[in-house]
């Protein structure tokens, strides 16, 4: 067993984990957490797979490990966005809540004075 | 390598593992949403250890930076506000069966991702000796950023289009009325005080590492999304200790700095496409100086544009 293997199946129980947290968690910001878990299940993967490619004298394989650099980069934007949406969806409604059939709350939407 | 030195290491990535597996665990199932932020933060840093232990310390230091220091900076900063509706939410718990259907689906999706795992080919596919060939042509000692900035240069650019377009969605959000104006609240706190202090003393210092990174990863681990990433993480403590107030969206000068890294990019990418070979083809005998003119630019657009993304939306007039 190696390193690349621990640490691969390690990455594959992130990648679990963090689906269970999108399904279960009521909470949207929850849900953006859980996403973010299994996101970085994903990279952790792909940075196995860069570890097995190690060659010419490099600690792992550039591709996959630049591609990740990028995805994190993505991630965070795509959280950022997601997070902002929330909020703007809590300060129109005074609830956070995704469920269809909600009751309106007491919150007041600050661009209708 | 002897067999018992081996085997120590291996023990001690299995506990390595074991432990990012409990903070990921506790960010998931934690009850109240605070605690969760911060396991998941703690798993963040945790990961940059195991990205180290993978030989990909380019990754670590992006993982620290940006998947667990930023991202936890935006996280509590929302778990923060949305407090007072947490309880309701919390009700909403759903039932058992969709409980068990979800403990079955991830199940499932883990293990057929393990397998795969333990199924991979060997020897492992590897394009390592390629980005060793050429790494000649740009004359940059560290393979991660001879992929990032020439060999897959497209991604980067496009990446940097993405934070832009986030950051446009983002402030696409404000309410009609705070348009232009500032993002965030105003922050005070006591100008004698330790925040305000730290806010001083620290960011000559972070401003120096967060160059050096960049410059520093021609030939060493680092880069301009990690030196970015540092820079903003220095704006951002001044602004909290309200030394400075955040930049209105109106503002020129800021949105010229968003644009910078991009513009140069594109203006260095059509060049290779009217006289080299491709777009962002860099002739070789100037590889190195536009690799750093553009990172150069990058590193000011990655550092407003991450500042921004943390600030949020305007919520403030220009005056207030």
């Amino acid at each position: 067993m190696s390193a690349a293997m621990v640490f691969g199946l390690c990455a594959a129980v992130a990648v679990g984990l963090g689906l269970y947290g999108v399904i279960t968690n009521p909470q949207p910001l929850r849900k953006i957490l859980a996403f973010n878990l299994l996101g970085s299940g994903v990279f952790l993967l792909f940075g196995v797979i860069a570890r097995r490619g190690a060659a010419a004298g490099f600690g792992g394989d550039p591709i996959p490990q630049a591609l990740v650099i990028t995805g994190i980069v993505v991630a965070f934007s795509a959280t950022a966005l997601a997070i902002a949406l929330l909020l703007r969806l809590f300060q129109a409604t005074g609830s956070a809540t995704l469920r269809a059939d909600a009751p309106p709350g007491a919150g007041s939407d600050p661009s209708r004075p | 390598m002897t067999f018992a030195s081996m085997s120590f290491a291996l023990a001690l990535e299995i506990v390595l593992a074991a432990v990012v597996l409990t903070g990921a665990v506790w960010t998931v199932a934690s009850r109240e949403t605070l605690p969760a932020v911060a396991g998941f933060v703690a798993y963040g840093l945790l990961l940059s250890l195991v990205w180290v232990r993978l030989g990909a310390p380019d990754v670590a230091l992006t993982e620290a930076a940006i998947g667990s220091g930023l991202t936890g900076a935006l996280l509590v900063g929302a778990a923060a506000r949305l407090r007072s509706g947490e309880e309701q939410i919390v009700m909403e718990r759903p039932g058992m069966v969709l409980r068990v259907l979800a403990t079955m689906l991830s199940t499932t999706v883990a293990a057929a991702l393990a397998a795969s795992v333990l199924l991979l080919p060997d020897p492992a596919p590897t394009l390592a000796p390629a980005a060793a060939e050429n790494a000649v042509a740009t004359s940059l000692g560290n393979p991660v950023t001879n992929v990032l900035m020439a060999f897959r240069a497209m991604d980067t650019m496009l990446e940097k289009i993405v934070l832009l377009l986030a950051l446009i969605g983002v402030w696409s959000l404000t309410p009609d009325r705070f348009w232009g104006g500032r993002p965030g609240p105003r922050h005070h706190a006591d100008p004698q005080g330790v925040l305000a202090f730290v806010a001083r003393v620290l960011p000559p210092v972070g401003i120096i590492v967060g160059i050096y990174i960049l410059w520093t990863s021609a030939d060493h681990p680092g880069g301009a999304f990690q030196g970015g990433t540092i820079l903003a993480a220095m704006w951002l403590l001044v602004m909290m200790a309200g030394l400075a107030d955040t930049p209105p969206v109106s503002e020129r000068r800021p949105r010229l700095l968003l644009l910078a890294g991009p513009m140069v990019f594109l203006i260095v990418g059509l060049g290779g496409l009217a006289f080299g070979d491709a777009f962002l083809a860099y002739p070789m005998a100037y590889a190195k100086l536009l690799i750093l003119t553009i990172e150069f630019a990058m590193i000011l657009t990655i550092a407003v544009t991450l500042g921004l993304l943390v600030a949020g939306p305007p919520e403030r007039e220009c005056g207030s």
